[in-house]
């Protein structure tokens, strides 16, 4: 019946298009005139409501009624210029300010009346496609709105399951590209099995004319697009959505499902929570639980996946897209931070730490001194760069933050405490501001050997983060050196690129220093 | 031999004023050999089509401009206009019938302003409105060429302005450069009307177009087209056919042309 009726207000369209084009006159000139044709009631629902829409990551909560019922879906369009990661903003078109979309929550056989408002001061037309609607363009021909105005159309959830909403206006890939996407649940009868936490993340990719990290405001860029070569891949609509104070939470022995989508436009995921074993998958997003104890799910573009499973001890478990350049270098990280008593049964933490050299014949080779000393010479550039070499110890603090909750974060914790006999701490730490050029060596060079910090005293191998440039490294030392306690000057780029050529330089120096608290 | 003499002055003297409607008053700039290039066509339809030379407006229609329009014909006042013609967001950022106030001065363009107000504005004016093949050919030159589609650092302007916000404050007319016929705005400042606005509609949505008779509705194809600069197009034909005649919109102003 439903589909019967959309058909008719297409036909309905198309002839009034061909009027159009030589008549203005009395109702029908315009382009597309609502359909005259009366939408019977739905007998199936009861009452009405309006539904509550939420901004990821939190999700609307589960609907308790046993029937369907009328619901009135409010969503309005606004293009807004926002953070895509720090010092880098991007015009983003968005379906209720934020990207990804509102997460919008009904149950199956519900007759949802959709009101799609385009914000008076949008550029733009928009639309909608729900892959929840089944009509021709998923609601698309019927919500093309003009920035000022307003659509309405219904259709009745025919199918359960955890679909994906886009806007449909031409041309559609840049508009999906610049963060028309979001989550339509349509719950089966009976709902979802309970669970503690439920939360919307969703994956996307941004072509932003400079590459990752150019900061100021990003215009898109098509050839990118086209390429499917995005500079970013993010969670949630920016790099660091789901990180620090704002990291999704839960208490060891609690159920999580995560309503997970791809809005793309171009990239398949492969969602992985490292650390995690979902206990259940429902495979693209369908109402079934297809299968147990996955590892990484895929989640193509215009998809999703609902994911379920049971936190077994306390960490930071970090949510990354497994095509490992998108999570370390194009931002798609987030984390879930599980507190609670540890299960040593389970995960015992490290139990044996001790070098292992293997075979050390490759070290200093030609290409790798060769590496070195175009790095070297890099890092000079750069630091003949007044625009990166006169950055305020404000904003390199600000900016090391970043570096800090890309890189660092992972071994010395988000509240750079470390991990008590294994990772040292940074939080008020001496050896971080009496032994400044040690820092410096820590994080070009690496480090071996005892390390004395607040009196105790740590073993462990730091890895050298060499590939790090000469101004995150500055500014990541100058935000760990002037944070938690901690008070310290700034680390300049001159001064990394010392460390660098020192370490570049033939001779006893190349190598670790030994520690002065040996 | 003077009645020869007198026709000879005769056709001297209708020359000259053949010559005076060549040359287009200061406030338009003609457009010549211009050629269309249709984004919605079908298999049959031609790629370019000759667009007949014609005047189009220097810059669009000022604040100041529909100022006098409306004194001048006072059924398109705000207050007097019927809803049929203009939606209730007409003109609603000036501060009365007769006073565009203080958020919006005489030289931004006019905006909130319905195709019908165009329309008739363009009427009082002796002119008419541009058609899409007229705006899209006059909107093709840069600042260098006629032909700007291969103009890299133009086409990339162009891009710049459509996926940037809106400025809260609206430039005046005439502030960007001026393009190869010496017309300036077409792009950076606001969308115009077309008197055939509605013709080359599209639904702009991938799934909708292919139940759509394909005669008419080339969409899913352009836009696979590796050509750049259609997208800024598929942009200002999806705009245009988003809207109905009444309609007014915070970015949507007008420019009349006229024929040569």
């Amino acid at each position: 019946m439903m589909k019967q009726n959309i058909l008719k207000q297409t036909n309905a369209r198309h002839l009034m298009l061909a009027a159009g084009l030589f008549l203005f006159a009395g109702t029908t000139l315009a382009a597309d005139a609502p359909s005259n044709s009366v939408k019977p009631a739905d007998p199936e629902a009861i009452g009405q409501e309006i539904a509550t829409v939420t901004q990821a990551p939190n999700v609307p909560p589960p609907i308790k009624r046993k029937h369907s019922a009328k619901v009135i879906v409010n969503l309005e369009v606004k293009e807004v210029t926002k953070r895509l990661a720090d010092g880098v903003d991007y015009t983003f078109w968005t379906f209720g300010g934020d990207v990804p979309g509102s997460f919008i929550r009904i149950r199956v056989g519900d007759d949802v009346e959709f009101h799609l408002n385009n914000a008076p001061d949008s550029k733009l037309p928009h639309n909608i496609d729900l892959h929840a609607v089944t009509g021709p363009g998923g609601g698309a021909t019927s919500s093309f709105t003009a920035p000022g105005h307003s659509s309405q159309f219904s259709f009745k959830a025919l199918n359960p399951g955890l679909y994906i909403y886009h806007c449909a206006t031409a041309p559609v890939g840049m508009h999906v590209a610049n963060g028309m996407y979001g989550l339509i649940l349509v719950e089966p009868e009976g709902g979802l099995p309970p669970v503690d936490h439920e939360y919307y993340v969703m994956q996307s990719e941004f072509y932003t004319s400079g590459a990752y990290g150019v900061e100021g405001l990003q215009s898109f860029d098509m050839n990118k697009a086209m390429d499917e070569r995005p500079p970013y891949v993010v969670f949630n609509g920016a790099v660091g959505s789901l990180v620090g104070d704002k990291a999704l939470t839960a208490k060891v022995g609690e159920t999580v499902r995560l309503f997970v989508g791809n809005g793309g436009p171009n990239l398949t995921s492969s969602f992985h929570v490292i650390g995690e074993i979902f206990d259940n998958v429902y495979q693209e997003g369908g109402t079934l639980p297809t299968q147990h104890n996955v590892q990484t799910t895929l989640i193509p573009a215009g998809g999703s996946a609902i994911v379920e499973f049971k936190t077994d001890v306390p960490g930071t478990f970090i949510l990354v897209d497994h095509a490992l350049f998108r999570a370390f270098n194009k931002g798609a990280l987030g984390m879930l931070k599980v507190s609670g008593p540890p299960d040593l049964l389970t995960y015992s933490g490290k139990e044996v730490d001790a070098i292992y050299l293997g075979s050390a014949a490759e070290a200093g080779s030609d290409a790798e001194k060769k590496v070195v000393a175009l790095k070297a010479q890099m890092a000079a550039e750069i630091k003949g760069n007044p625009k990166i070499a006169g950055l305020t110890k404000d904003i390199q603090i600000e900016k090391g933050k970043g570096v800090y909750m890309q890189t660092c974060f992972v071994c010395h914790q988000p509240n750079g405490l470390g991990v008590p006999g294994q990772i040292p701490p940074l939080a008020e730490s001496d050896f971080l501001l009496k032994n400044r050029d040690d820092a410096i060596r820590a994080v070009v060079i690496g480090r071996t050997g005892e390390t004395l910090v607040n009196g105790k005293t740590f073993k462990g191998t730091m890895i050298p983060l060499a590939y790090l440039t000469d101004d995150q490294i500055a500014n990541v030392l100058t935000y760990v050196r002037n944070t938690w306690g901690n008070a310290g000057d700034a680390v300049s780029t001159t001064d990394v690129a010392k460390i660098r050529a020192e370490a570049a330089a033939p001779g006893p120096s190349a190598t670790p220093p030994p520690s002065k608290f040996e | 031999m003077s009645g020869r003499r007198h026709k000879i002055s005769l056709a001297a003297l209708s020359l000259f004023v053949t010559a005076a409607v060549w040359a287009a008053p200061p406030d338009m700039a003609c457009v010549y050999n211009g050629v269309y290039t249709p984004l919605f066509r079908s298999l049959t339809d031609p790629t370019n089509v000759p667009v007949k030379n014609f005047r189009l407006d220097v810059t669009p229609a000022t604040n100041a401009k529909f100022l006098e329009f409306v004194r001048a014909n006072p059924r398109w006042q705000r207050s007097q206009v019927k809803r049929i013609f203009a939606d209730e967001n007409y003109l609603k950022h000036w501060a009365g019938d007769l006073d565009p106030g203080t958020n919006a001065l005489p030289d931004q363009p006019v905006v909130w302003v319905s195709w019908f107000a165009a329309k008739a504005y363009a009427q009082w004016q002796g002119k008419r409105l541009p058609t899409v093949a007229e705006w899209e050919a006059a909107a093709a030159a840069s600042p260098a060429f006629a032909d700007g589609t291969k103009d890299v650092a133009f086409q990339r302007d162009i891009f710049r302005w459509y996926s940037t916000a809106a400025p809260a404050v609206l430039p005046g007319v005439g502030s960007g450069p001026a393009n190869f016929w010496g017309i300036h705005d077409l792009h950076g400042l606001v969308w115009e009307w077309v008197a055939d606005f509605n013709t080359a509609t599209v639904t702009g949505d991938a799934r909708g177009d292919t139940g759509l008779d394909r005669q008419l509705f080339c969409g899913a194809g352009a836009v696979g087209a590796k050509d750049v600069e259609n997208f800024p197009a598929f942009m200002r034909y999806g705009f245009r056919s988003s809207l109905k005649a009444a309609y007014t919109v915070h970015n949507l102003g007008f420019r009349c042309a006229k024929d040569l």
